[in-house]
């Protein structure tokens, strides 16, 4: 163990750390948004993740900027990642709405039992998974390196990037954005009632098929939108990598409190830093583990996650 | 006829739980639906508002048939209900609660109107506007989920029990708003236990017995009959 090393390095391990927590946020805000309204685990969201870094790689390849290409002027770079975050949120949000049209509601439209929507929802990840592994032969794909960290202030001894913050940044302006419309817009209403009380939303007219798309589409978005963050941090995707990435956000979305918005947000960020911590600590093979001890060490003493409340319960 | 009820049979997997319902509600009209408990009072209300699939029969409101019609898309033509058990949203405000019941409508002038008359008619709730719908007694509750239901300015109003759960006094109260909107102009079909009132409040009233429509009448008819003073309202 090595708590000198964590002492030392405080500062820089919590922002790296908030920097993969927030792609964590994003990723979990599918999950929550889903289990908020339908009370469904949607497995297959870690392959929406997945679709949106492959998309990406190719939104930008069809540009000219393959691997090994060199950056353009920042303007060029932020105009790229613009258009990936578009195409990837498209992407993303596309498949997320597929999977909810094949997977789960013909499922609903028969009021199958929850254990069923679950072993769908694997057989769609499954199904996702092996597609995206067989057309790529396997292999990882690579990008450019768009941004170069660049250091731009030091707090405390550690170094801030510009990656770090443009990471972070962008993460708290989607969750934002999404917070704002699920809290203050009509239509975000209808969703927190669907939530609430589905029957009672349908008698103050609000078609309930059309708010989970709208769930779905949302959800896929936020982890298209994670998915571009995701690429320029690590440069590098394959087909197998929503796995872990889907386990995290998951995590996080329960220890924030599944169905609970800012819940995930919170989950997000801490499982980010204290898992970064971990590997601090004890070295980097031991970061998941920790990871998960914090979650099972979460929930022994607050079994609904820290916030703990639900979508619906959820308040303006 | 506003709303028309043909043979309407619905049932619960395999057990049928409205054998065949004919009912009419005039526009205009209170008209009461009363029995006793399991009779199939809120199994009529659920198929009128489309949360219940009908079996047999039609269902005809306004002159259009809206027996398949989806429940959200009734409220569009001007079906309106008040669930049982009042449905409040929890962790909505008040105001968002009644904001909920004017979904399908766009136009905010007219939807800050109607706000205005529900809190003019329950001036308890503007006290309440910014709390949590779930932290109400359940008289406000009550008050909220009718005030709600007439937000998107329905033409017919589905009352599911409005005194359940109420003090003598709201009762009264309760009955009175229903008459008070009743004569601005909503027709009102209303299922209550609390029969004495109902009856003297209706137009007209059918009595409900295990899925099958036993009597009709008018309220007074009703309210001297032998066999449902003798059933519904306790009288000696």
């Amino acid at each position: 163990m090595n708590f000198e090393f964590l002492g030392d390095n405080f500062m820089s391990l919590t922002v790296t750390g908030l920097t993969q927590g927030a792609i964590y946020a994003l990723v979990a805000l599918g999950y929550t948004l889903v289990y908020g309204v339908l009370r469904l685990i949607n497995f297959a969201h870690s392959e929406v993740f997945m679709i949106g870094t492959f998309v990406t790689t190719i939104v930008w390849a069809g540009l000219g900027f393959g691997v090994g290409a060199s950056a353009p002027g920042t303007f060029g770079v932020l105009g790229l990642i613009a258009l990936a975050i578009v195409a990837a949120g498209a992407a993303s949000g596309g498949t997320a709405l597929i999977v909810e049209r094949v997977a789960y509601r013909p499922l609903r439209k028969r009021n199958a039992p929850s254990l069923i929507f679950l072993i769908s929802a694997i057989g769609a990840s499954v199904a996702l998974f092996e597609l995206v592994g067989a057309i790529t032969d396997r292999q990882p794909r690579g990008m450019p390196s768009l941004v170069q960290p660049k250091v731009q202030f030091t707090i405390f001894g550690a170094d801030i990037t510009n990656l770090q913050i443009g990471i972070i940044l962008s993460a708290l302006a989607m969750l934002a954005g999404l917070d704002i419309f699920i809290n203050r817009t009509r239509l975000g209403r209808g969703v927190r009632a669907v939530a609430q009380n589905p029957d009672v939303a349908a008698l103050m007219g609000v078609n309930k098929d059309r708010v989970i798309m709208l769930i779905f589409v949302l959800g896929g978005m936020m982890a298209g939108a994670a998915s571009v963050l995701y690429d320029i941090k690590v440069g590098l995707t394959t087909y197998s990598v929503g796995f872990l990435i889907g386990i995290k956000a998951f995590t996080a979305a329960v220890l924030g409190g599944i169905g609970n918005l800012r819940g995930a947000l919170l989950g997000g960020l801490l499982l980010g830093v204290v898992e970064n911590y971990g590997a601090g600590v004890f070295g980097n093979e031991w970061m998941d583990v920790v990871a998960f001890v914090m979650l099972v060490v979460v929930l022994l003493f607050r079994p609904t996650g820290l916030l703990g409340e639900s979508l619906g319960r959820a308040r303006a | 006829m506003l709303l028309e009820l043909d043979n309407v049979t619905v049932a619960y997997g395999r057990i049928e739980a409205l054998h065949g319902i004919s009912l009419t509600v005039g526009e205009g009209e209170i008209v009461a639906l009363i029995g006793a408990n399991g009779a199939g009072k809120s199994t009529t209300m659920r198929a009128i508002s489309g949360l219940r699939p009908v079996g047999k029969g039609k269902i005809r409101f306004d002159g259009d048939d809206i027996t398949k019609m989806r429940a959200d898309l009734r409220v569009v033509r001007g079906v309106s209900q008040s669930p049982e058990g009042r449905g409040i949203f929890p962790g909505m405000t008040v105001r968002e609660n009644l904001e909920m019941g004017a979904y399908t409508r766009k136009l905010r002038s007219e939807i800050d109107e109607d706000l205005q008359r529900a809190f003019d008619l329950f001036p308890r709730l503007k006290e309440r506007e910014r709390q949590a719908g779930g932290t109400l007694s359940g008289g406000e509750q009550q008050m909220l989920a009718v005030g709600r239901a007439l937000m998107s300015r329905p033409k017919l109003l589905l009352l599911d029990e409005p005194s359940m759960g109420l003090a003598p006094m709201l009762i009264q109260q309760i009955f009175d708003i229903i008459v008070e909107i009743n004569q601005q102009g909503t027709t009102v079909l209303l299922v209550e236990q609390n029969a004495q009132q109902a009856l003297s409040r209706a137009h007209r009233a059918y009595v409900l017995e295990t899925g099958r429509i036993v009597k009709e009448g008018t309220g007074t008819d009703l309210l001297t009959d032998p066999a449902v003073k003798d059933a519904y309202l306790g009288v000696a």
